[in-house]
């Protein structure tokens, strides 16, 4: 009765506060300062033409850098509970997926994979980039997972592919910092003409790392998920 | 943002309200799953009328397609276990 009574209460509360927000909610009349500082000089700075990308690459570097150590840990605290104990080797074989899923997986994944490299790496010239791609390799990998549950997948070979990205994301950082501006300087490369899929300075090269080490990633837990056995 | 947005925009912040409801209250798990994805598909399709469409590619991407796969996933392997 109290539970149920303090859910309304809460539920009021936080719709008091919407529609108050939304009632006196007017639009902004002008870009605020910073926004319009990235929307009139990320073309000349930067020579993307996604300004968000820009943003997520170069002038947030850093945070950019966090988030895929974060991810990087939670990847790893998984593999790390997740394989203790699960040594023992192939349990029993599983019932075959069936003809529909199986057939459509060899079609589909190549097609998906595709679209993940596609997207990461114009991630400077169109909607999208590193994480959104590396979350489409990592639904590639799950279809096949799903077509085919015994299928072996080399935890070396996403290791190193996660590794050596991240290796040479950081080492673009650092040159940023010995030969350009800074920490990801991204005028390393030329900035090229804008709209080209070779322009932007560093930023499709950074951006197609993130996108492969948050493949790598997703992918180590998915897999790491599908091969733990039961108990 | 004129008419059409704004009538396009209800319809699909009710379809949102409603899937989410109906998750928290099948009792088939699956249909739950599935209807949890489906609050996730919406909101990113309501993200690309907002003019997100990078916030609305990992929605898409993470919300409605990664996680509802691993829900499936750790609810077959919830369910082999208590088969055993």
């Amino acid at each position: 009765m109290i539970k149920r009574f303090t859910v309304i209460l809460l539920l009021t509360g936080l719709a008091t506060i919407f529609i108050g927000l939304a009632l006196g909610y007017v639009p902004d009349g002008s870009l605020n300062q910073s926004a319009r500082y990235y929307a009139e000089n990320t073309v000349s700075d930067t020579g993307a033409a996604n300004i968000v990308t820009a943003i997520i690459v170069t002038y947030r570097g850093l945070d950019t850098l966090g988030e895929v150590t974060v991810l990087f840990l939670t990847a790893a605290i998984v593999g790390l509970v997740l394989t203790r104990g699960a040594k023992a080797g192939k349990g029993k074989p599983m019932l075959a997926s069936g003809e529909l899923l199986s057939t459509g997986a060899g079609l589909l994944v190549p097609l998906i994979l595709l679209l993940g490299v596609y997207v990461f790496v114009n991630g400077h010239l169109t909607p999208g980039g590193g994480f959104q791609g590396g979350a489409i390799l990592a639904s590639g990998i799950m279809l096949v997972l799903l077509s085919d549950p015994m299928k072996d997948f080399s935890h070396r070979l996403i290791a190193v592919i996660e590794s050596v990205s991240g290796l040479v994301f950081i080492t673009v950082g650092i040159l940023g910092i010995l030969l350009g501006a800074g920490f990801l300087d991204n005028n390393l490369l030329p900035l090229g003409k804008l709209g080209e899929l070779f322009s932007a300075g560093t930023i499709p090269l950074v951006y197609s790392l993130v996108g492969l080490k948050v493949g790598a990633e997703f992918s180590s837990m998915l897999v790491n998920l599908s091969e733990t056995e039961g108990s | 943002m004129n008419t059409l947005l704004t009538g396009m925009s209800i319809i699909l912040v009710i379809a949102m309200i409603v899937s989410a409801l109906m998750a928290i209250s099948k009792r088939r798990l699956s249909i739950a799953i599935l209807s949890a994805g489906l609050v996730s598909l919406i909101a990113s399709a309501m993200f690309l009328l907002l003019a997100a469409p990078d916030v609305a590619m990992t929605e898409a991407a993470i919300g409605s397609g990664l996680t509802t796969f691993l829900f499936f996933f750790v609810l077959g392997r919830v369910r082999g276990e208590s088969d055993d």
